[in-house]
């Protein structure tokens, strides 16, 4: 077994040296005691930053999902107005963020990973350092030196290596938080600048403002045709004729037909 | 035998009955780190750890022990192994 032995001696090495040992090792427990609430501390602060950049990736995902949709919906309208190619360049950006979101739900995964590790090491922590109280109420209580060397030193060693191994896994849990952060910070970016588009809508992308131009466009040409066939309505007098006995039910035709015939009574003489 | 994984996965004790199979891919680790066979060094940690899980129990975590082996986490590199193997460095505890 000498591989894993050897990592264990290279290991404990160092962790003992972290829990420095004084002469008296009674003197020592309290002084590790301390140690021990301070790491303790630094793995839930661990947990919580793990958990704040999940939430944001999360953020993150529910934003870009937000564009993905916007894009889709973007496509069948541009598709409708009979823009293929419009419809086109939404696909190919809706692509391009959904390369995005599988890239951000690995990295979720990942961290989520890391965050459901670090607990159960902080709650196992938690339980040893319990443990490591009692045990060292115990030694001071029941004090002979010869006694308390080994049983000291038995417990210093069980949890330094804990802790030692606690440490180094808040350590990789930061490291891969940074990254990531790193990596999250990029894609703000890319949805500020706009490259990805804002998912709060403020700002208006190309293809919302094309869409809009042309359903505006297509608004004034049904205005148009709507003046256009009030205006012919009025020249033809078969159309007040047909708005009179077909009981027409739209409203421009029936106040059309009433100023008609005011108009054409007073021409006739 | 009490074995720890490390990256915070904790402890197991494993029967000393199942030593010589664990033996056998211990060696087979080792040398794979000394090889610098990221490959053989992936395998061999996988089946390493497998089988420490299946044979071994989880210590109860207010058990206050020291282990007489370590193995790296599934997600370790053939690099961090040996810079772990070879680091003299202090400061294992951040901060």
């Amino acid at each position: 077994m000498s591989f894993m032995k050897r990592l264990k001696m290279i290991f404990s090495a160092k962790a003992n040296k972290a829990l420095d040992r004084a002469e008296d090792p009674r003197e020592t427990l309290d002084y590790s005691y301390e140690r021990q609430l301070e790491m303790l501390q630094k793995v839930r602060r661990g947990v919580a930053d793990v958990a704040t950049s999940r939430k944001r990736l999360e953020l993150q995902q529910a934003q870009l999902q937000q564009q993905s949709d916007k894009l889709e919906t973007q496509s069948r309208q541009a598709l409708g107005a009979g823009r293929e190619d419009l419809a086109r360049e939404a696909l190919t950006r809706r692509s391009g963020v959904q390369q995005q979101q599988q890239d951000l739900a690995a990295q979720h995964a990942a961290l989520q990973a890391e965050e459901e590790k670090l607990v159960l090491a902080s709650q196992r922590l938690q339980a040893k350092v319990d443990a490591f109280r009692t045990r060292k109420e115990t030694i001071k209580a029941t004090y002979t030196a010869a006694e308390a060397q080994t049983k000291i030193g038995e417990a210093f060693s069980g949890i330094s290596e804990e802790m030692g191994d606690v440490g180094l896994a808040i350590q990789r849990a930061e490291d891969k938080t940074q990254s990531m952060q790193a990596r999250a910070g990029a894609i703000d970016e890319l949805l500020a600048s706009g490259a990805l588009d804002d998912a709060s809508g403020t700002a208006k992308d190309d293809i919302t403002a094309e869409l809009e131009r042309m359903s505006s466009q297509s608004d004034v040409e049904l205005e148009l045709a709507r003046l256009k066939g009030e205006l012919g309505a009025g020249k033809a007098p078969d159309a007040i004729e047909a708005g009179g006995t077909s009981d027409a039910t739209g409203a421009p035709v029936a106040e059309a037909a009433p100023a008609e015939p005011a108009r054409t009574e007073g021409d006739r003489p | 035998m009490i074995v720890r994984i490390l990256g915070g996965e904790g402890q197991l004790r494993v029967d000393d009955t199942h030593a010589e199979l664990l033996n056998g891919l211990d060696s087979g680790l080792e040398r794979a780190v000394e090889a610098g066979d990221e490959a053989g060094f992936r395998s061999a940690l996988a089946d390493l750890l497998a089988q420490v899980r299946t044979l071994g129990e989880p210590l109860a975590d207010e058990e206050l022990v020291e282990s007489d082996a370590l193995l790296p986490s599934d997600d370790a590199t053939l690099e961090e192994v040996r810079a772990m193997l070879t680091d003299t460095a202090e400061g294992l505890i951040p901060g």
